[in-house]
């Protein structure tokens, strides 16, 4: 495996060469916060962020996104035929993306590339990129990554990992994809023999500065119903507004609804990122709703994250510790709170508690 | 890479309708593309979404049989957006089918088995697929005793009624067809609800004998503790669930009760593995 060091000015050239293969997103500040944004001719990331505000999933898998496009006009020999749109994926490169996120990309995976359905569109946009990272040498005080399967340093869904020590880049090669990024990038020069203690070094001082863990061991011998029916998902749920916040800064969110658009004689069918905090998200034509409370929706979100997810594909927890839903919940709703309950319910003594009570 | 949201066009050869108060019709459907009626190999018991350009799609049963060639058919309950919108289109107008989706009912863990079928007003479509499917003349005799209870509330609000008679007036399948009430003085055939028609002529439960039951949740509640009586382990009833639904294929986040996905894993299930799972549908 490659490992490279550079500068601060190799750094920004190799991004910048790269922008000739590459369309090249990063972290750029826009107005008070650090967002992915694609990078102009001569724009250049700024690594000067804890994390970005969104996460970058919706480079991958946009917040709207148009499917189909349709024609209502009788006339044509097409009228009423859903019809693909172009769907070619030119290159792309994420710079900057924290190992939080980077993990999040696999864990999605899942789900839109299943061995019986494969989203073309999210397929498609996943195989086109290259996902250069960036390593944490501090953390946030909401970040919980070394408990979700991550950490400051981790690897995975990266082919490119960056790490910043004083001015100057350890550029670490994961896949072929990174090594074509490098090489676009005309990114070279070994790095020096202590370089592998050094990048350890940092690491170490990097996970020092994580003060905060889930527990997620005992998640998976738990029934499904026995955390469904624990008694505490309408405390828990007592404050949640439904804002959504949470699921839409999510690296993890997946869910999306799909509606038409019709303009005139022709149209499209598109796909929006959607939220089980609402409720119209499960509501019946009938005017049944599976979900029709508050607390039946926040419980949907956790138990997914926590218990079908981990039920489901046996790999750890849907959630990345990147503590933004923590951050930016206007009601202080807490998943490393919720999900340590979850791991730590015990079913029978609830019972006898409730009997005693 | 085949795009799983793509529908196939279809052209709607015939619509029916089907009860006294016109709130069922059933759309017949054509495949512009031949090829395409391969591509769409189906078992009874799947559903199917119907897309209509500038409205949607909608998760419906499939009522054909895969018996029956050069075709599919959908019964549709006039009652949102897009069902409203289909019921007022015309024979011959294009629109969108895509599927199939869902597990069918188990076809294969039935062979040889006697199936008792239970079904509640317009539940009755992939009811009716199945028993198509069943009195297949290729097919029949890879099932044992074959009993169907089928309630509606009135007579003009039962489906597929000329069908219904030609199947009572047959040996190879136990008919037993019910109405809530009438005063029709024409009537032949049963009047009381579907529970209790159940636990007057279904069959005792055994290793053997299966219960397909499909209705609205009122019947549902009153037939289990009937079949529980007739002794039917909760292995042996088939149930087949309806959840709000946009991609169909277990990808847009939803329909899901616990880990399952309705669209995915289901929509059929045990009463065994639905007692394990979140009653959130």
């Amino acid at each position: 495996m490659t490992l490279i060091k550079i500068d601060k000015k190799s750094l920004d050239q190799g991004i910048e060469k790269a922008k000739a293969a590459y369309r090249v997103f990063g972290p750029v500040k826009q107005k008070t916060d650090h967002d992915f944004k694609l990078l102009d001719k001569s724009e250049l990331p700024d690594f000067n962020f804890q994390n970005t505000r969104l996460s970058p999933k919706a480079i991958i898998y946009p917040q709207s996104q148009i499917m189909f496009e349709y024609s209502l006009d009788e006339t044509s020999e097409d009228c009423r035929i859903m019809k693909e749109v172009e769907n070619v994926a030119s290159p792309m490169a994420v710079v900057g993306v924290r190992p939080c996120d980077a993990l999040s990309f696999p864990i999605v995976r899942r789900n839109f590339d299943s061995p019986e359905y494969q989203d073309t569109y999210w397929i498609k946009a996943y195989e086109a990129t290259t996902f250069v990272g960036l390593a944490c040498n501090s953390a946030c005080a909401t970040c919980f990554c070394t408990s979700a399967g991550t950490g400051p340093f981790g690897e995975e869904g990266l082919d490119i990992l960056l790490v910043a020590d004083g001015n100057n880049f350890f550029v670490k090669e994961l896949t072929e994809k990174g090594a074509a990024f490098i090489k676009a990038a005309g990114w070279s020069g070994d790095a020096d023999a202590n370089a592998a203690s050094k990048i350890d070094e940092l690491k170490k001082t990097a996970e020092a500065t994580i003060t905060a863990a889930v527990e997620t061991d005992k998640l998976r011998e738990k029934t499904i119903l026995e955390l469904y029916d624990a008694s505490f998902w309408e405390e828990e749920a007592f404050s949640c507004i439904n804002c959504g916040t949470c699921t839409y800064v999510c690296p993890t969110c997946w869910c999306f609804d799909v509606q038409d658009e019709t303009f005139g004689k022709s149209g499209i069918r598109m796909r929006n990122w959607d939220s089980c905090m609402f409720p119209l998200f499960t509501h019946h034509a009938s005017g049944h709703n599976p979900r029709d409370v508050k607390y039946q929706r926040v419980r949907q979100r956790f138990m997914h994250k926590l218990k079908y997810y981990v039920d489901k594909y046996d790999n750890g927890i849907q959630c990345v510790g990147c503590g933004r839903c923590i951050r930016l919940c206007p009601v202080n709703i807490d998943i490393r709170r919720i999900c340590n309950k979850m791991n730590s319910f015990d079913a029978a003594k609830a019972a006898c508690e409730a009997v005693a009570s | 890479m085949q795009n799983p949201y793509l529908p196939y066009p279809v052209r709607i050869d015939e619509i029916i309708t089907e009860t006294e108060d016109k709130s069922l019709k059933t759309f017949k459907f054509v495949f512009l593309n031949p090829d395409d009626e391969k591509k769409f190999a189906y078992s009874s018991g799947q559903f199917a979404e119907l897309s209509i350009p500038g409205l949607g799609e909608i998760p419906i049963g499939i009522a054909s049989s895969p018996a029956e060639k050069g075709f599919i058919k959908f019964t549709v309950f006039k009652t949102g957006k897009v069902t409203s919108y289909l019921h007022a289109m015309k024979e011959g107008e294009i629109m969108g089918v895509r599927g199939p989706l869902g597990h069918p009912f188990p076809w294969d863990m039935l062979k040889g088995k006697n199936i008792v079928i239970i079904g509640g007003g317009f539940a009755f479509t992939t009811l009716r697929s199945s028993i198509v499917s069943i009195l297949d003349p290729a097919n029949r005799s890879n099932f044992g005793d074959i009993h169907v209870v089928y309630g509606a509330r009135t007579p003009g609000m039962l489906l597929y009624k000329e069908e219904l008679q030609g199947w009572a007036a047959r040996d190879d399948i136990h008919m037993n067809i019910t109405v809530d009430g009438t005063d029709d003085p024409n009537w032949k055939y049963l009047k009381g609800f579907v529970p209790t028609i159940t636990e007057e002529k279904a069959p005792p439960g055994s290793d053997d004998t299966y219960a397909i039951v499909c209705g609205p949740p009122i019947m549902i509640k009153f037939t289990q503790p009937v079949l529980d009586k007739l002794g039917y382990s909760h292995d042996n009833i088939l149930m087949s669930l309806e959840n709000r639904m946009k991609c169909g294929i277990g990808i847009c986040g939803r329909c899901n009760i616990g880990k399952d996905f309705v669209c995915k894993d289901g929509p059929v299930f045990t009463l065994s593995q639905l007692n394990q799972m979140p009653k959130e549908y």
